[in-house]
């Protein structure tokens, strides 16, 4: 985020677009409701009619995957009424030129029929967003689970530079990372392209650096990205794999597909704590530790680093994450992995980070966590990136063009569907606790009134969902707050593995998965015994179960 | 004739040609009289009376927008656009000293410059016709009789504050008046004397209504602001006065009916003529409901400082059937009861308050010996206990304890100390409460029990009734005259009367439930309470 | 600048905040029970009277803004009386089995009137008595237990934005319930829990710490594991048996305060599942069999030496955790780049 999230309680205009914020991220879903209810203004872009949606001054609910049209519509008005931030883009920006070239194809007439969103709607957003100079841009994986995820960030980054929206506070663009420690495994340099502190594996002085820090010859060329992994397994180019903490056959899109991939490993190391999907095609499997069984850190969305503190011992002979790869790579003969304890690693992370280095475990715990970029000792945290300069001097602006969804429907496969979370899980973990697990036992995909009709479908009633690539049954939930041809569906349940309909098409650049947009078709099916419906083990296939 | 808007100039023609007609009208009519030009009501009732309030009550046709503009309606409205300013305004109110007729007496002036000072583009003017004590029906009566007047006031308050939205909160359980008032509002808009540029004028000024459901509460200030806001209708904490943060957080007065009937008339004549009526302390008349053990009961607008002796015997009649007065409750279940012996006290706020009263909205009920002034406490307290909204703790959990114990005293099962119990808990709650109603809800039980202590002493220690009232503390027993009709044994509820045709009857006592039926109906008087 | 004095210590105030807030800031504790400083203000318990000099009444220190020269009193005599009959008069109508209560320990009710001297409740008469709620997973309603504070329907008002609750009935009868009294669940309610931790008594209770004792639990501090809020919380842990029962908030939490989720408050019995993973397991003959650490690493090191010197380091891919901490990432990373020699390491960084 380039703010911070009690910011939002300070915007005079929230501007939510491919974020159901009050299920996937509630708290900073409650500050903005909260803000709303203080006056605020939202507009909120999404297909469903979220809890956001229903309290917004405007909801956009567009057809998936046209936010670039939209934007760039948006952009269209707003230079055609004169509201774009002239000195801002003067001063503190390259590239306008192009964009005004190219938004000027996107008329309002040309957006709303690409989009389904009323010339008006386009026109009073525009001017909302343009006008309000508190407003701030947040979204989620509705923007960047497509296969134009990275065109689509760009683009609501030249919507805030073209009004001048960055580098202030309560304002700004603010991607709300899914995962709690997605933005701290970044920082860290968990990626093929990046050491830790985004410096470019590609690039001398950091190869250099690296070289010499570790003491080994630094691998000069970018790694693999995790699709590029899957595909080099099934060809038999990648042999081994380590995976710490995650489960790629669940939640990565096209399962079948990777598990073709893991299936066709030489060898296979899963560190886990449950017994995963993808655990259980390991060749070792690891027992690691849980956030309360350890002490370290996690980055926030507002790139805050907060202390984790060791609460409980772990179980059985279970072993620090961290701890278990120093002790492999020693089994290997490799020095430089003796750490004493967490804080020991800390202090590693901060000689190579370089927006790290200013926070220590001490500072960390006495303020209450600290918002890199925190270069020394003395510096207090960055609250609001971009402050009168950005890195480089300016920012450049990138033109964007409208591409539709790489999936369409069509008569055989005629709903469209939408993946996402559900407020009561997160992920795959909180279905290991009971409580949280009784308040949502299972998958119900929503599904719109209308469709129910054509279906012939009640609410009691179990469908089989099938794509190009695979199907799932499921219990459904007949709402509005999906469109009519619209389908939605989480990826929480291993009953209901929804990535099994998902498609491995990705954005070209961070090979993100469409998990926003597949086609399916769907059809009525009966439990193969009635008791069933009332007593399916949990994790028990429903496919397995209908007749 | 298709109404249309009018203007300034129109106005005035239409009130000067329609002032002979309304008068010819009136000049029939059997029950008015002529009065320093002007027709009034006539009788021995109304003689002592000085209507200003209730000026056109009975005597216009409330749904006639052109009766009530013969009567100089929207003469004062128009003199205020057109010839004053609303700081002049305000300072002829203040002048006047027009106390809120709600019952707090707070300066309606004051009130409104508080409200003027505040910078900001919406405000609202709120006529509070919550009117739910028992027995009270003043502005009930405003609002059907004379239905302009209340908008008349409040648009003069819009102009004087700068506010342009008015909201008359009413009870739903006042169909004619609700009626009556949207039907003047509808054609005082029709006429261009509501509405968009009044009279022509920039002022504009909108009301509309907002129906209560009956609670009690909602006639608080600011609980009422919450349930015109669609909340819960329950008190806010004061913070901030309602003149400076009110409905919807806006600047906002709330005036009550006859508060607001009062307006037109003072911008008309002036504070001069309205301060000469009444007392230094309270300006101007004031409406009560006299009802009670009174021969004659209605509606009374006197000035101020009239005598209660006055209203009760000169107005009133006095009392019914010989019985004696005993004493009068005013400011309904807010209010206390004021002993006979005081009846010459002068109606006005200060002297009320002095006495351990209330002026209150209106009420005036007198009781004669018939009436237990323990019983009398318990009535207005319990009906607190119902009505309160239960967001304090001494309100919701305080009245009700002491309602239980006026209950124990009224059935002979208190003991003294119960007596100082009821004076702490009495200060308990009348000091923590957050609102008017907790404030003074024990207002009755603390009245009574410092005028008539005997009473009370009588129920506790002697386990009597004095007034034969306490059903547990009486019983109903046949003396020998019994002429044996058998009379009180067929109406008897509970068959507990037994004997012989032409035979002495007899009451069994555990079985009597103390109805008094048998009193009623015996023809010879032989059944006695005791 | 605003100068007053609050039980003869002086203050000086920026700008006009409410007496109770001020009292704080001189170390004057005013007691209270409806009162949160994140919520509107709702007055209503009374117990925070204080008398200000120069002023008739008695008004209540949260809904009294300082002004300039008042000098306020928080503790006198006539004050202490008061408070504890309205006291008593909470617990007149209030379940009298606190020996058994959950909430002992962290029960404001009985803090205060421990401190103000009630022991029994002196007014004798009518009790309220509603049906306890406990159909859902997460919490107890016991609304014999309610003191009608109101800090329920405020959060739930307020700060999470769903408007479960609101009082219902009137005076002594009223209470604090669901739209047409329907028991807690998923369609009325986020689940979040903020009520529980809001309420003064035991009338909102969390059923995860039901059977525990407050003061025999440790609370650890740490940051939430699920998505990218950052939220911040107190773990409660139940040292003796190693096991963590449920989640409190802090209030200096910078990103959340005291709010959480359902997943934050409720999640923590994932901890000590059944189904985690206790031992390294090896694949021998096809099946997952337990090991020691010493077999599944050395194992582990002497394959990934075999494939690398057999296929390179680039048939070697690691893929790490948004999950784990910074701690780990870093030293997975460092693995593979130092280690194996390559840079194919990644994450679902998108998702």
């Amino acid at each position: 985020m380039s703010n911070s999230v009690n910011e939002v309680l300070g915007s005079d205009l929230i501007f939510v677009i491919g974020s159901n914020t009050t299920e996937a991220h509630p708290i900073i879903g409650n500050k903005m409701k909260q803000a709303v209810l203080k006056g605020t203004k939202l507009i909120v872009v999404d297909p469903r009619k979220t809890e956001l949606a229903r309290m917004a001054d405007l909801h956009l609910p567009l057809e998936s995957g046209s936010d670039a049209a939209l934007v760039n519509g948006m952009i269209h008005i707003i230079l055609r009424e004169g509201w774009e931030a002239k000195e801002y883009i003067a001063e503190r920006t390259t590239g306008f030129e192009d964009i005004v070239e190219t938004v000027a194809r996107y008329t309002p007439d040309v957006v709303s029929e690409i989009t389904g969103i009323s010339e008006d709607d386009l026109y009073e957003a525009a001017r909302l967003y343009a006008q309000t100079p508190k407003a701030g841009i947040y979204y989620t994986l509705g923007i960047t689970e497509h296969t134009t995820g990275t065109s689509n960030v760009m683009n609501l980054a030249n919507l805030a530079l073209v009004t001048g929206h960055v580098g202030f506070e309560n304002a700004g663009i603010n991607p709300l990372r899914g995962q709690n420690n997605v933005q701290g495994a970044c920082d860290m340099g968990a990626l093929p392209n990046t050491y830790p502190g985004y410096q470019a594996v590609e690039n001398e002085k950091s190869i250099k650096f690296f070289s010499d820090f570790y003491g080994v010859e630094m691998n000069p060329k970018n790694g693999l990205r995790i699709p590029e992994m899957m595909d080099a397994a099934v060809e038999g180019k990648v042999h081994a794999m380590f995976v710490m903490g995650e489960d790629p056959v669940l939640s990565d899109p096209d399962a079948n597909h990777v598990r073709k991939a893991v299936s066709a490993l030489d060898f296979l190391v899963v560190q886990e704590i449950f017994m995963s999907e993808t655990a259980k095609y390991a060749d070792v499997i690891l027992p690691a530790t849980c956030y309360a069984e350890k002490d370290g850190t996690f980055t926030a969305s507002e790139r805050r680093v907060q202390k984790v503190r060791k609460a409980v011992n772990p179980p059985g002979v279970a072993k620090l994450d961290w701890q278990i790869i120093c002790e492999l790579a020693q089994k290997m003969g490799a020095p430089g992995f003796d750490f004493e304890d967490a804080e020991d690693v800390f202090e590693e992370i901060r000689a190579t980070t370089p927006s790290y280095r200013g926070m220590t475990y001490k500072r960390l715990d006495e303020e209450n966590g600290l918002q890199w970029p925190c270069p020394t000792e003395s510096h207090p945290g960055t609250k609001f990136l971009h402050k009168g300069v950005f890195p480089g001097g300016r920012a450049r602006m990138i033109p964007v063009e409208f591409e539709g969804p790489a999936e369409l429907t069509n008569e055989d496969y005629p709903i469209l569907l939408c993946t996402g979370r559900k407020l009561g899980h997160y992920n795959v973990t909180t279905r290991y606790s009971r409580l949280l697990d009784s308040i949502n036992p299972y998958e119900e995909a929503e599904i719109n009134p209308e469709d129910a009709e054509k279906f012939g479908l009640g609410s009691d009633d179990l469908i089989r969902v099938t794509s190009r690539r695979g199907s799932v049954v499921t219990r459904i939930q007949i709402t509005d707050k999906v469109k009519p041809g619209m389908m939605f569906m989480t990826f929480h349940y291993r009953e209901t593995p929804v990535n099994e309909l998902t498609q491995a098409a990705y954005d070209p650049i961070t090979l993100t998965g469409e998990y926003k947009v597949s086609a399916v078709k769907i059809e009525k099916v009966e439990w193969k015994d009635e008791e069933l419906a009332d007593n399916v083990h949990r994790f028990e296939r429903l496919d397995s179960l209908v007749k | 004739m298709t109404k249309t808007k009018i203007t300034r100039e129109e106005l005035d023609f239409l009130r000067e040609s329609m002032k002979p007609e309304l008068d010819a009208l009136l000049a029939e009519r059997e029950d008015l009289t002529k009065k320093n030009g002007e027709y009034v009501l006539a009788g021995e009732f109304y003689e002592k009376q000085t209507r200003i309030a209730l000026r056109n009550f009975n005597i216009i046709d409330p749904e006639s927008l052109d009766e009530y503009i013969a009567r100089d309606g929207y003469l004062a409205l128009e003199k205020a656009i057109f010839d004053k300013t609303p700081a002049g305004i305000i300072d002829e109110m203040k002048a006047a000293n027009l106390r809120g007729r709600g019952g707090a007496g707070f300066p309606a002036g004051r009130k409104w410059e508080t409200a003027a000072r505040e910078d900001n583009d919406v405000k609202y003017m709120i006529c509070n016709a919550d009117e739910g004590d028992p027995g009270a029906y003043m502005d009930r009566s405003i609002m059907e009789g004379d239905p302009h007047s209340v908008l008349e006031g409040m648009a003069i308050g819009g102009y004087a504050i700068g506010s342009n939205q008015g909201f008359i909160y009413i009870r739903a359980e006042y169909p004619r008046a609700v009626k009556m008032l949207e039907h003047a509002i509808a054609e005082a808009e029709e006429r261009g004397l509501l509405g968009d540029n009044i009279l022509g004028s920039d002022f504009s000024f909108h009301i509309e209504l907002r129906l209560g459901s009956g609670a009690f509460v909602c006639g608080e200030a600011t609980a009422l602001m919450e349930s015109i806001e669609g909340k819960r209708g329950m008190p806010r904490p004061k913070i901030y006065r309602t003149s400076v943060r009110g409905l919807w957080g806006k600047p906002t007065i709330v005036n009550n009916v006859e508060t607001y009937a009062n307006v037109p008339a003072i911008i008309r004549k002036g504070a001069d003529w309205f301060t000469s009526i009444g007392t230094q302390d309270s300006a101007g008349t004031k409406v009560f409901a006299l009802v009670g053990k009174v021969k004659n009961s209605g509606l009374v607008e006197v000035p101020m400082g009239t005598t209660i002796n006055e209203i009760v015997f000169d107005i009133g009649g006095g009392l019914p059937d010989g019985h004696t007065a005993k004493a009068v409750q005013t400011g309904g279940p807010s209010g206390g009861c004021i002993p006979a012996e005081l009846f010459d006290t002068k109606i006005d706020f200060g002297s009320l308050a002095e006495i351990g009263s209330i002026m209150g909205s209106g009420g005036m009920v007198v009781m004669d010996e018939t009436d237990c002034m323990v019983d009398i406490a318990r009535f207005f307290l319990e009906f607190t206990v119902d009505e309160s909204c239960g967001k304090c703790v001494p309100c919701r959990e305080g009245t009700k304890r002491m309602l239980e114990m006026i209950e124990r005293i009224t059935e002979g099962k208190a003991e003294l100390e119960d007596l100082d119990r009821i004076t702490s808990l009495a200060d308990t709650i009348s000091t923590t409460s957050l609102c008017g109603l907790g404030q003074t809800a024990s207002t009755p039980v603390v009245s009574t029990m410092h005028y008539f202590f005997d009473e009370y002493q009588a129920h506790v220690v002697d386990k009597k009734c004095p007034a034969l009232h306490c059903k547990e503390l009486i019983t109903f027993f046949i003396e020998d005259d019994c002429i044996g009709c058998t009379r009180c044994a067929r109406e008897c509820p509970v068959n507990c009367i037994s004997g012989e045709v032409k035979g002495l009857h007899v009451i069994d006592q555990h079985a009597c439930i103390k109805c008094g039926n048998c009193h009623d109906v015996c023809p010879v008087d032989c059944i006695t309470i005791s | 600048m605003i100068n007053i004095t609050i039980d003869g210590r002086p203050l000086t105030l920026e700008k006009p905040i409410n007496l109770l807030e001020a009292a704080k800031l001189v170390d004057v504790k005013i007691p209270h029970l409806c009162y949160a400083e994140c919520l509107s203000v709702f007055a209503g318990c009374r117990l925070c009277i204080v008398e200000i000099e120069g002023r008739n009444k008695i008004e209540t220190s949260c809904s009294v803004l300082a002004r300039d020269g008042m000098v306020v009193h928080t503790n006198t005599e006539r004050l202490r009386a008061l408070r504890r009959d309205l006291l008593d008069l909470l617990i007149s109508n209030h379940p009298k089995d606190c020996l058994t209560c959950d909430k002992v320990g962290s029960c404001e009710l009985q803090e205060l009137c421990y401190e103000y001297g009630v022991k029994t409740p002196s007014y004798i008469g009518a009790q309220t008595h509603f049906t306890i709620d406990d159909m859902n997973p997460i919490m107890i309603r016991d609304q014999d237990k309610c003191i009608k504070c109101g800090k329920c329907v405020r959060v739930c008002n307020e700060i999470q934005v769903t408007g479960t609750y609101d009082f219902a009935g009137r005076g002594f009868e009223s209470t604090v319930t669901t739209a047409f009294d329907q028991p807690i669940n998923k369609d009325i309610c986020r689940m979040c829990g903020q009520c529980i931790s809001m309420c003064p008594t035991g009338a909102l209770q969390n059923k995860q710490l039901v059977g525990h004792r407050p003061w025999e639990l440790k609370k650890v501090r740490t940051t939430c594991p699920f998505c990218g809020t950052g939220c911040n919380f107190d773990l409660n842990v139940d040292v003796k048996n190693n096991k963590v029962v449920g989640v409190t908030p802090c209030e200096d939490a910078p990103i959340n305060g005291t709010e959480l989720c359902v997943k934050g408050r409720f999640h923590t019995d994932f901890i000590s599942s059944e189904e985690r993973l206790t031992t390294p397991m090896i694949r021998k003959d096809g099946e997952l069999q337990p090991a020691s650490w010493e077999e599944a690493l050395s194992y582990t090191a002497k394959r990934m030496a075999e494939i690398k010197a057999e296929h390179g380091a680039d048939s070697i891919t690691a893929l790490s955790s948004a999950r784990c901490t910074n701690e780990d990432n870093y030293v997975l990373q460092k693995f593979m780049r130092a280690v194996i020699g390559t840079n194919s390491i990644d994450h679902c960084a998108r998702t």
